[in-house]
């Protein structure tokens, strides 16, 4: 392993320090104030509130595996959220075999859906679901596997642009349609919920929410170092060189298909595991998930941060899901049109997100300030971000 | 003499006079007698004076007969003499034989002649009779399909007796089933054989059953029908009446295939245009459709009296609505995002949620309900296996109409020329002096006023609601990249085709399995050729 670019990016990167830093706090000071302060405190944090942001880490995890593809590599895709749900269901599944007999219609190892539709025994899929590494496995293989098929086929034959873009949004589609048929074994339109137990210890205690808001925070940071290992790698440097100018790259020699193909099966795997960590926290999955709005959404956080950054596209998902939460409560009817906005907005004045508006805030008050010409900051990962495509 | 042989003329004329009101007489008299058995508590001689009451030929007899079905038949329990009480509330009787009413008839005296269901079978039977006496050839059908659901000798004999003088071709065939569904039971084979032979193609379900079940075996395994010439020949019909069962089945399959397809077909063209002819992603593209939608439920709510002429005026309404929100789009949004497809995408799919929101305030979420004009509802019965409801039928021919329309305007207008002329090099249009600004708008404008035209004729084919449009937006999608991009016919093509594959493939895997299939298919076929059926040809498929 070469480390030693991703070390450079580290240390010369200003956003990826200020990522870093703030999940270091957020990830130490949100359990802390939620377990140390007395419910009393105005500083305590309420399940509620953290459960909250443990799924906007979740989220943010979801928004730099499209940001790796979309903001590096240049394929956008409107179906990320298949592998994120991929991921879920295969957590979910876990999830509901831990209920054991505790279901309502207490059958030792039918959940409680199966009971409900009259299945005699487990369906062959749900076999090996009872034990948490096997699940584990699945919340990468699944997912992997399928962007792998799907990648394979596609890169392969040259789709590209809005035509993969469209047949990504098919494919999360055929998905939903397909998770909601009861006779699939996934729950149908309920999905799986009423989780009990995760690795022995109950789901609702404070103690294990504790235990997957930090779990969260340390998969986004890992996802984050090898997303950010990749892109400062040579190969990151050509899957970048795909995203500018796919056939002089495919010209200079290097087979493009495989290097889309790598980065489109980690990013899935990636969104899986988000999704493997979301569904404990927010204790439902169910075929909505794979709804194309959802994918369409990522896609919106990722524009509206800053695309081809990472530290932009957890940004964005933070912000705009805040922005969700605080308008679904307060003004129910004006989220759509707010986000219905944000998207002409962005995509009209800023096409480099928030961080692009800080980066030019900062060029301009350092030209402003500086009689010598300064270092330039931003690093080439930055300034081919607002060429691509 | 002249005196005596006035007086025989005038004899004998009396006589000739008096023969008939004398045989009239003791008609009715028969007629009574026969009535009044009617007034028997046994459902037995009841059946039995019914038919008695037949034979008789009584002008009245079908008035009696049918006001016994629908329990109005009424006797007085003092004289037995029955009554026919009138349809209305207030209780009203007038005698049965001469059908003069009965003043002051007080409910009480009076009890209600009771039927069973065998009775009523006959009755319906007897009454299906009469009425092989109307002129018109569609009330004689409808008795005849009444006698066919329960045949006696008596019926049969009716039948074989008009089946000769029947002039209208469907009621003689209706006929000749029947008795040849009768003559199934008959002893001799010959006849069996020859009542087989008779219902050779014919496409009546009840022919179809009562022969398949002459083929079967019975519980002890041996064959329904015992004469094995017979057998072989109804196997063979059978065979044949399957066939044709299987083709018209299929002409179904194929009508509904179309009709789903041209629904596609009107979604899609639209895009086709934008997509095809621009380059640009419009995901508002379905809530174009679904303004469309709801302007003719607005017009129904204008024109409340003349539901017909709302939904036609809807048509340019809808155009003008949904096209005017489209070159507000284009001058808003998209022409700052040319070249740019994904970015227009995205801003597009903004622009979706924010229309959506809007529909939802100003209309609330619930579907709203369209009406169906009378000359759009109904269905063409061409036989008895097979007809084509009449709004997907003018759904399809709807959709050829625009689509011709389209392609002559994109051919043989002015507009047409330059819309292509840009499509193919904007820069060379803008030198020739097409003001390509202008030009774009206009196909933006056209492409998403045909969505709201589309609009127009969903709302006659499913609920109306804010989420009409992402239920098309997919599958619309997929036509346009299924038949490649640009290219009209392909989409036309390829939209037909989708709906039939869809429809061929949902008796076999149910509707929502089906969709799943072609989906994957589809993304199957992109792999493949991922321009589609008919990709561009020559340099402006390089761009």
């Amino acid at each position: 392993m070469h480390l030693q670019p991703l070390l450079d990016v580290l240390r010369r990167e200003r956003g990826t320090q200020v990522f870093f830093v703030l999940l270091l706090i957020v990830a130490v000071g949100v359990p802390l104030l939620h377990a140390a302060l007395p419910a009393s405190s105005p500083l305590h944090i309420s399940t509620y509130t953290m459960t909250l942001i443990g799924k906007y880490l979740t989220y943010a995890l979801l928004a730099i595996s499209v940001d790796l593809v979309w903001g590096y590599c240049g394929i956008l895709s409107l179906g990320h959220a298949a592998f994120f749900a991929l991921g879920g269901y295969a957590m979910g599944m876990y999830l509901m075999r831990q209920i054991g007999p505790r279901g309502v219609y207490g059958h030792p190892i039918l959940p409680d859906f199966m009971v409900f539709l009259n299945w005699k025994e487990l369906p062959w899929f749900w076999y090996g679901f009872d034990m948490f590494w096997f699940a584990a496995l699945m919340v990468v293989l699944v997912p992997g596997l399928l962007a792998f098929v799907f990648g394979w086929f596609a890169f392969r034959s040259r789709v590209t642009g809005v035509y993969l873009s469209i047949i990504t949004q098919a494919l999360t589609f055929a998905l939903m349609l397909a998770f909601f048929r009861n006779d699939m074994g996934f729950g149908g339109n309920n999905g799986l919920t009423d989780f009990k137990e995760i690795l022995g210890f109950d789901i609702n205690a404070s103690g294990t929410r504790i235990g997957l808001f930090i779990a969260s925070a340390v998969f986004l940071a890992l996802g984050y170092l090898a997303c950010r290992y990749i892109t400062s790698s040579r190969a990151g440097r050509v899957v970048q060189a795909v995203r500018d100018a796919e056939s002089r790259t495919r010209f200079l020699g290097y087979r493009v298909e495989s290097y889309k193909l790598w980065v489109w099966v980690f990013s899935a795997v990636l969104a899986g595991i988000a999704g493997a960590l979301y569904v404990p926290q927010v204790g439902i999955i169910n075929p909505s998930e794979f709804q194309p709005i959802n994918s369409i959404e990522v896609v919106i956080w990722v524009a509206v941060g800053g695309r081809g950054t990472l530290y932009g596209a957890v940004a964005g998902a933070v912000l705009v899901n805040y922005a969700k939460t605080y308008f679904t409560a307060a003004l129910p009817e004006y989220w759509l049109y707010a986000l219905g906005t944000l998207f002409v907005l962005v995509t009209l004045f800023l096409p480099r997100g928030v961080v692009g508006l800080v980066d030019q805030a900062r060029d301009a008050l350092a030209k402003r300030r500086a009689s010598t010409p300064a270092l330039p900051t931003a690093d080439s990962t930055l300034s081919s971000a607002q060429r691509s495509p | 003499m002249p005196a005596s042989i006035q007086l025989i003329c005038r004899l004998s004329l009396l006589l000739l006079l008096a023969i008939p009101i004398a045989a009239q007489a003791q008609s009715d008299d028969l007629f009574v007698e026969r009535l009044e058995l009617l007034t028997a508590n046994n459902f037995k001689q009841k059946e039995q004076a019914v038919a008695g009451l037949l034979n008789l030929r009584h002008p009245n007899t079908k008035a009696v007969l049918q006001a016994l079905l629908d329990g109005r038949l009424y006797y007085e329990r003092a004289s037995k003499r029955v009554v026919i009480r009138a349809a209305e509330d207030a209780f009203s009787v007038a005698d049965a034989v001469t059908l003069t009413p009965i003043p002051d008839a007080s409910e009480d005296a009076f009890s209600r002649i009771t039927t069973n269901n065998q009775l009523r079978k006959n009755l319906r039977g007897a009454i299906a009779a009469f009425e092989l006496d109307s002129p018109d050839a569609r009330v004689r059908l409808t008795a005849v399909r009444e006698m066919l659901r329960s045949l006696d000798e008596d019926t049969v004999a009716l039948l074989r007796e008009r089946v000769e003088q029947e002039r209208d071709d469907e009621v003689r065939a209706a006929m000749t089933s029947g008795i040849a569904l009768f003559d199934l039971d008959n002893e001799d084979a010959g006849v069996r054989l020859a009542a087989v032979e008779r219902l050779r193609g014919s496409l009546n379900s009840d022919v179809y059953n009562r022969l398949r079940a002459l083929i079967e075996r019975d519980d002890d395994g041996n064959p329904v029908e015992p004469d094995p010439e017979v057998r072989a020949v109804a196997i063979d019909v059978v065979n044949g009446i399957e066939t044709r069962r299987a083709f018209y089945g299929s002409l179904e399959t194929l009508f509904f295939g179309l009709s789903l397809g041209s629904v596609l077909v009107l979604a899609a063209i639209g895009l086709a245009i934008t997509f095809g002819v621009m380059g640009v992603i419009n995901m508002a593209h379905g809530e174009l459709i679904m303004l469309g939608a709801y302007t003719t439920y607005v017009m129904q709510l204008l024109l409340p009296d003349h539901i017909g002429a709302a939904v036609l005026l809807a048509i340019p309404a809808a155009f003008i609505v949904s096209g005017a929100t489209g070159v507000l789009i284009e001058r808003g949004i998209v022409r700052f995002l040319y070249g740019r497809p994904l970015e227009t995408l995205l801003a597009t799919f903004g622009v979706s949620l924010v229309l959506q929101q809007l529909v939802r305030d100003i209309f609330t979420a619930n579907n709203r309900p369209v009406e169906t004009p009378a000359w759009m509802a109904g269905s063409l019965q061409i036989n008895e296996v097979f007809s084509i409801t009449l709004n997907r039928a003018y759904v399809v021919i709807f959709t050829l109409l625009v689509f011709g329309l389209l392609l002559a305007l994109l051919s043989k207008t002015t507009l047409g020329l330059k819309v292509r002329a840009v499509a193919q090099n904007r820069n060379m249009a803008r030198a020739m002096g097409v003001r390509t600004e202008w030009v774009d708008a206009m196909t933006f404008g056209l492409g998403a006023g045909i969505a709201g035209v589309a609009g127009v004729a969903l709302s006659q084919l499913t609920n109306v609601g804010p989420n009409l449009g992402q239920q098309y937006i997919i599958d619309s999608f997929m036509v346009v990249v299924f038949g490649g991009v640009g290219n009209l016919w392909g989409t036309l093509i390829g939209g037909m085709s989708l709906g039939v594959v869809n429809k061929l493939l949902e008796p076999y895997a149910g509707a929502v399995l089906a969709k799943i299939f072609v989906l994957v298919a589809l993304i199957l076929f992109i792999q493949r050729r991922p321009r589609g059926l008919f990709p561009q040809k020559g340099r402006a498929a390089e761009a």
